[in-house]
């Protein structure tokens, strides 16, 4: 999903608002993550994949989920395809990647899509 | 004389050398904001104390592959320039200490390496990508700034030019 798309929907109605979550360093969620996102654990790691789990546990298996990670270029994340996997391993069908071509800063932040600080 | 080396640093960090991200007010030319931080030995770690050497400040972690590629080329720099008043200070942005300590031994940085934070990566216009570097002057001010994968050679040329102002 491209930045701009995921922008549009988080502008919309809250029914259709996806579930939003950071699948990377919490050091960088803290700095800057996307508003109304939740931190769900290093994609990379199975500390981060257990986390995963506890942040989808109450969400229907067709529910649109956007996970995003921003660490690194997108050829070299380590943690959105790991997710992605063990997301539809978990039997979730609705679930997208943010597009970002090379990191959080450059394309979310610096391109004047909304961000949050903290936890 | 001096005037046109730091013209020739600050023209190679414009011709590419530093893919900045443009969120954040650029450091370069500023003096780099001061630090205190304990190393994984537990000694301390002042930038201010640094000042006298060209500091080579890079932001990374374990899990981030193009930072693994190049944290040996900078204990290699390490080794062959330290003499020369280079010091390569390492501030690891994971969330944990232990893979850190692994890694800091598997490759091999002779240098200090700190546990980062939030404020950390603020003070240094938002680490929201990784590896991001800093090339400091003596003087302490931020001569150059690389973001993402880059390109070795240059960034050596520009250490190198920095190093030969005294």
């Amino acid at each position: 999903m491209q930045p701009a798309a995921l922008a549009k929907l988080l502008g919309g109605q809250a029914a259709d608002k996806p579930l939003v979550l950071q699948v990377g360093s919490r050091l960088m969620f803290e700095q800057a993550h996307i508003p109304g996102s939740a931190y769900a654990g290093a994609g990379s790691q199975a500390t981060g994949l257990q986390m995963l789990e506890g942040k989808v546990a109450s969400a229907g298996k067709n529910k649109l989920i956007v996970i995003y990670c921003g660490c690194c270029p997108w050829t070299r994340c380590p943690n959105v395809a790991p997710a992605y996997k063990h997301l539809h391993q978990l039997g979730f069908t609705n679930v997208k990647v943010l597009y970002i071509p090379n990191n959080f800063g450059d394309d979310w932040v610096g391109k004047g899509f909304p961000a949050a600080r903290g936890e | 004389m001096r005037a046109l080396a730091w013209g020739l640093v600050v023209a190679l960090v414009c011709a590419g050398g530093a893919n900045g991200t443009s969120q954040q007010p650029s450091l370069i030319g500023k003096q780099a904001p001061r630090f205190v931080r304990q190393d994984l030995s537990g000694k301390r770690i002042d930038l201010a104390a640094m000042n006298g050497k060209v500091v080579l400040l890079n932001f990374w972690a374990t899990w981030c592959a193009p930072c693994r590629i190049e944290l040996p080329t900078f204990a290699g720099w390490q080794t062959s320039y330290g003499q020369e008043g280079f010091q390569v200070i390492a501030v690891s942005m994971d969330d944990e200490r232990a893979p850190v300590d692994k890694a800091v031994i598997k490759l091999k940085m002779n240098f200090p390496v700190v546990m980062g934070d939030a404020k950390l990566g603020d003070d240094y216009g938002g680490v929201l990508g990784l590896p991001i570097t800093y090339l400091i002057d003596r003087r302490g001010k931020v001569a150059a700034r690389y973001a993402g994968e880059s390109d070795l050679k240059q960034m050596e040329s520009t250490m190198k030019k920095l190093l030969s102002q005294r």
